[in-house]
């Protein structure tokens, strides 16, 4: 699963019109497993756009259906997908309503059905989650991952970068059209933030601000959070806190998404 | 699955939406009804033979022309019956025909005595009628043409206005969604137009005279050809002009054009079909063949080599249309915020195959 993130206009969108065939590239080509991507592979790309779209006077089930068909399934199988899905985020019972009778929040559902209906081999998916309640959320996110364990990659856009850190292995982040960073999370951490650290003493943490080597980045009384140069030994840090008084607490601090994307980012 | 299998399914799909919207439904409706109207009222209306007070001496000559007759004792009771309004006419000794306020020509054909006529040059007789029957079909094509037009423009607006479309064009080819399109247009606007022939033979047959439904006959060979291809043309047209819109309020600023397109030869049709020459240039242009030249050969001003020579100029116009309107299509189908001009659709043809 790969989270693909950046800022309002980096990009993200376009990519993924791109990757889909929707737009055509300036420069460049979208290659799958080495060669370039045809219509006939794309067919089996399940794709979700940020400009949602389906058709307001058809009843629910029989659009999916349809759908699914576009990409090439059969009416028998296109039919048990759409029941299995609809089941599965809860709109069973509402499949032969018009699509437009639907809530804001259950077409959504529906428009991530659209995308899994035709059993994809690859999921493109720009915003998956926006516009979804809490509970919503947790659905598409086990779906999802179930969909990634059975071997399919995901391709999601978000916003949501809690949403992201919580459900990719890998990230891509762009900016202003361009890749800055791509990788695992824990490759993305190492090699794009400094090491950094929590310090509780008894008293006051000014004295860190004249200790060799370390950037103060908070400093509240006893509590300090600071950086050390790449590679650097935290060790000697401790023990000048210990020869000053007792330690409360000393532990390395795990940089959020939201850290590493404004780092990277910006 | 290929370009074929997908135009399949998007015509199906645009059929199946058709067949439920209940505008089109009633529409349809009211062209039966019309039809059935038209066929089956005249000869409802006019009433059948006059009724024809007459003594027992004329009644047998009277009944035989196939008059219905009252027979009364004497003239004095013929007069009176047409007075009081119980015959139409009656037939006194003479004989005169007595009538209230105009001549009853069916009696007075019964008693008069035709003269030879011989004929040096004749025509072959025309029923009452007869000559309207090219502009009424001229009037279908325009109709039926225009309403499927604008409904495969609206149907490809819709598309763009609800962003289904970017779902679609990423499984499918752009061609093949616009063909589909079309083709379920056009087997509507056919099935449409199928069933208002239906029921207006059935009227004929029922009510009218066969002699116009015999006349009938070879002009809907010729006119259904011509319809097939003008309303391929058409529909292309008005394909391309839903592309460059993105939201139906806008359809106004295109279709205008379109329907200039469409209008102006049809009247042109109408104002000339006097005029041999423009007639005969008139059923070569592409947009005015349907009308034209089933009109000429209607009246039998064409020679038999015509109709397949202006048939092909009309296939190939309207597959260059086509390709034109897919090309526009594509070059305009993403851009949904506001309207494309023709030319950066034309360039920009942003989908790939």
């Amino acid at each position: 699963m790969t989270g693909f993130v950046g800022g309002n206009g980096a990009g993200k969108t376009t990519t993924m019109r791109i990757i889909l065939g929707v737009l055509a590239a300036d420069a460049g080509q979208v290659t799958w497993r080495g060669a370039p991507l045809t219509r006939a592979v794309r067919r089996r790309f399940g794709y979700m756009p940020e400009e949602r779209g389906l058709y307001p006077k058809m009843a629910v089930r029989e659009q999916l259906i349809y759908l699914a068909r576009l990409h090439g399934m059969t009416a028998p199988a296109a039919a048990r997908n759409t029941d299995t899905l609809l089941e599965r985020v809860g709109l069973a019972d509402r499949g032969n309503d018009l699509l437009e009778k639907l809530s804001l929040g259950n077409q959504q559902r529906a428009q991530i059905v659209a995308a899994l209906v035709p059993d994809p081999e690859v999921l493109v998916l720009d915003e998956p989650f926006s516009g979804l309640d809490p509970l919503a959320v947790d659905t598409v996110v086990d779906v999802l991952k179930e969909r990634a364990a059975a071997g399919v990659p995901v391709l999601f856009s978000s916003h949501q970068l809690d949403v992201v850190e919580r459900l990719c292995d890998d990230l891509v982040i762009i900016s202003a059209g361009t890749i800055r960073a791509a990788g695992s999370r824990t490759q993305l951490r190492a090699t794009h933030t400094a090491p950094r650290y929590e310090l509780v003493v008894e008293n006051d943490a000014g004295w860190l601000r004249d200790h060799p080597g370390v950037t103060l980045v908070e400093l509240e009384g006893a509590r300090a959070v600071f950086e050390l140069p790449r590679g650097a030994d935290e060790q000697p840090v401790l023990h000048a806190a210990l020869a000053r008084g007792p330690v409360r607490e000393f532990r390395p601090v795990v940089p959020s998404l939201a850290e590493i994307f404004r780092e990277v980012a910006l | 699955m290929n370009t074929l299998a997908a135009t399949r399914l998007v015509a199906a799909r645009e059929v199946r939406a058709k067949l439920r919207d209940r505008t089109f439904l009633l529409s349809t409706l009211i062209f039966l009804l019309i039809a059935a109207a038209a066929t089956t009222l005249p000869s409802l209306l006019s009433g059948g033979p006059s009724t024809v007070a007459a003594t027992p001496a004329v009644s047998a000559e009277l009944r035989a022309a196939g008059l219905e007759v009252r027979e009364v004792p004497d003239d004095a009771a013929a007069e009176r019956a047409v007075r009081d309004g119980d015959t139409d006419a009656a037939v006194v000794a003479g004989p005169t025909v007595l009538a209230r306020e105009e001549a009853p020509a069916d009696v007075v054909a019964a008693l008069s005595v035709e003269p030879p006529v011989r004929l040096l040059n004749p025509t072959p007789a025309e029923p009452p009628g007869a000559a309207l029957v090219p502009f009424i079909f001229a009037f279908v094509f325009l109709l039926t043409s225009q309403t499927f037009g604008v409904q495969i423009a609206q149907s490809i607006i819709e598309e763009k206005q609800t962003r289904i479309v970017e779902i679609l064009v990423a499984a499918v080819s752009v061609r093949a969604l616009l063909l589909g399109k079309m083709i379920a247009g056009t087997l509507l606007a056919l099935g449409q137009i199928a069933l208002v022939a239906l029921v207006a033979v059935v009227g004929l047959r029922l009510f009218g005279d066969s002699e116009l439904l015999n006349l009938l006959g070879p002009a809907i060979g010729w006119f259904l050809p011509y319809f097939l291809l003008g309303f391929v043309l058409i529909a292309a047209l008005w394909a391309a002009a839903g592309a460059l819109v993105s939201r139906l309020e806008d359809i106004g600023t295109v279709a205008m054009p379109v329907q200039l397109v469409v209008m102006i030869p049809f009247f042109g049709v109408i104002f000339l079909s006097d005029n041999a020459f423009a007639m005969q240039v008139l059923s070569y242009v592409p947009f005015s063949a349907p009308t034209a030249m089933p009109l000429r050969l209607f009246t039998g001003d064409a020679a038999g080599w015509e109709p397949p020579l202006s048939l092909a100029l009309l296939l190939v116009t309207a597959l260059a249309v086509l390709a034109a309107g897919a090309r526009v299509y594509e070059g305009s189908l993403l851009r949904t915020n506001g309207n494309t001009s023709l030319r950066t659709a034309w360039r920009e043809r942003e989908t790939v195959d």
